[in-house]
């Protein structure tokens, strides 16, 4: 992970539109910029874009028009083969996990680490560590088939953050995993905030939203977004509720 | 190690194409095994025929009519042979006398007695250095003018009509190992985009945590590698034996009517390189269809 000062710019979107096909646009001039070290949360009533905007901003799609910058590259006039060093700074979780069924939760959370080419032997001393960590010690070798939803879903969380990004984006991480569990692994994500990775979470949880009140939110509704800072919040009286 | 087994996230082994390419790749390596064996064995037999006329020249001298035939003829067979002596080039002339004449003849005609009083034509062998460049075409006129009923037999003409016709069996055999190159190409080409369809899910994931397309693009070439070099195996398996076969058969017709069809070693060896060829056509078309397909991937 590149220690960035915090305060740059990470993610810019200038008048963005996107549409797929010939149908209308799902987002209209969407501008927003995301300081880097920022925590924001992507709110908005379900089928409002949240999930094609962290597309476009995990470079699986590109925009029908406008201008993205990520890591101060403008993607339009980033050449094709230099994209790959761009997704390796950003972590996803994606809403339906897409785990490989084929690989044990090991090789799942060490792909983007072998993707990297790093040693077989870093990756077994990290990967075990990470999944102990997210309370998956005892499903090493286990198939996601055979794990529950909230367990797949920390499994994609171990994978999204194994390579310590830069930027983080969870598609409704906390949605598949009971309460104590997705306080857990929101303090993860802060852990990693602190440590200075950029961190955007969509969910329509709005109870989640409204435990870590601290947080910016980017809201998206019609294809629009609108930057909300949040009234600063007590997480800890909402924890003890 | 030279094969060593490279890790890979795409589950291929599993895949229809693994069971099906195998056999093809063998049928492929089998048919081609087949056109190589040809197109050596031809022209193993264009160069021997080559060679064995390229340095010989026949000159034929009518017998002259009249009552003194006899030595008006064997007069005219020293003046051919003079004349043949001087051109530069040549080794050796020997005229062939009435009785070789008719030794000759005898595989043809049977009992030569009937013959043996009919006026024969001379024959006069002539051996010229092969790196020599005679101009044989006016060493025919000059031979034609200076004695009459003399003419220059360099075997070319014939026997380039029959170079002509194996060298076109030849390049047809090239062209049919050419084919099914393609052929295979395109059964790869089609099996890979399957498997990639198959295995969208995977490669995306992969494609969206930065692996590079040559990543991606190397597991689909390494499978197409392993499963055309089993099936060229076997290919080979199966050609080698039949090769033998058609060999024995071949060896059991000669008996001086047909040259010897016996495959050069080069034909061994190329034969023997053809799964190994096989196996890189596959990996390497394997490679640019991915590379093809992931290029319209954002």
């Amino acid at each position: 992970m590149r220690h960035r000062p915090r305060g740059e710019n990470i993610i810019r979107f200038d008048s963005v539109g996107l549409r797929y096909g010939l149908g209308p646009e799902v987002l209209q001039d969407v501008t927003f910029k995301l300081p880097a070290g920022s925590f924001h949360f992507l709110t908005g009533p379900s089928g409002a874009g949240k999930s094609s905007l962290l597309r476009l901003m995990y470079l699986g799609l590109r925009p029908t028009r406008g201008r993205v910058v990520l890591f101060d590259r403008d993607i339009a006039a980033t050449k094709r083969y230099e994209l790959p060093a761009l997704r390796r700074r950003i972590g996803v979780v994606f809403q339906d996990f897409r785990l490989l069924d084929h690989m044990t939760a090991l090789d799942n959370v060490a792909l983007p680490l072998r993707v990297r080419g790093v040693k077989e032997s870093e990756i077994r001393r990290h990967v075990p560590e990470l999944l102990s960590w997210v309370g998956l010690a005892d499903h090493l070798g286990a198939k996601p088939s055979t794990l529950s939803g909230g367990q797949k879903q920390r499994v994609a969380i171990a994978r999204a953050v194994i390579g310590r990004p830069d930027l983080l984006l969870a598609d409704e991480p906390t949605g598949n995993v009971d309460d104590h569990i997705a306080m857990r692994l929101m303090y993860l994500f802060e852990e990693l905030n602190k440590l200075g990775t950029t961190i955007v979470v969509a969910t329509h949880n709005e109870l989640l939203v409204q435990r870590f009140a601290h947080l910016p939110r980017l809201h998206i509704e019609h294809g629009m977004v609108t930057t909300l800072q949040q009234e600063p919040a007590a997480v800890d009286d909402l924890e003890a509720e | 190690m030279l094969f060593k087994r490279r890790h890979s996230d795409l589950p291929l082994a599993g895949d229809a194409t693994s069971r099906f390419l195998p056999w093809l790749v063998a049928l492929m390596v089998f048919l081609s095994s087949m056109a190589v064996a040809g197109a050596f064995v031809i022209g193993a037999v264009i160069e021997r025929w080559d060679r064995d006329v390229s340095g010989t020249l026949t000159v034929q001298v009518l017998p002259a009519g009249g009552e003194h035939t006899d030595a008006v003829t064997e007069e005219r067979v020293n003046s051919a042979i003079d004349v043949m002596r001087k051109v530069p080039g040549v080794l050796a002339v020997r005229a062939l006398d009435k009785k070789r004449t008719l030794a000759l003849l005898e595989p043809w005609l049977g009992s030569t007695e009937m013959v043996q009083d009919m006026p024969l034509p001379r024959l006069i062998d002539v051996t010229i250095d092969p790196e020599s460049r005679i101009d044989l075409a006016e060493v025919a006129l000059r031979l034609g003018r200076a004695v009459p009923g003399a003419s220059l037999d360099d075997h070319r003409v014939w026997l380039s009509r029959l170079i002509n016709l194996s060298r076109t069996m030849q390049w047809v055999a090239v062209i049919v190992v050419v084919l099914i190159g393609m052929v295979t190409s395109a059964t790869v080409v089609y099996a890979t985009r399957t498997g990639m369809a198959v295995h969208h899910g995977i490669i995306e994931v992969l494609h969206l945590i930065g692996a590079h397309d040559d990543y991606i693009a190397r597991q689909f070439a390494d499978r197409a590698f392993a499963l055309g070099i089993a099936g060229g195996l076997m290919g080979l398996g199966l050609a080698v034996p039949a090769l033998t076969a058609i060999g024995w058969a071949a060896r059991r017709l000669e008996g001086g009517f047909l040259p010897s069809l016996s495959l050069p070693v080069l034909g061994y060896v190329a034969i023997g390189l053809l799964p190994l060829l096989a196996a890189s056509l596959a990996m390497l078309t394997a490679r640019l269809t991915v590379h093809g397909t992931l290029a319209k991937m954002p």
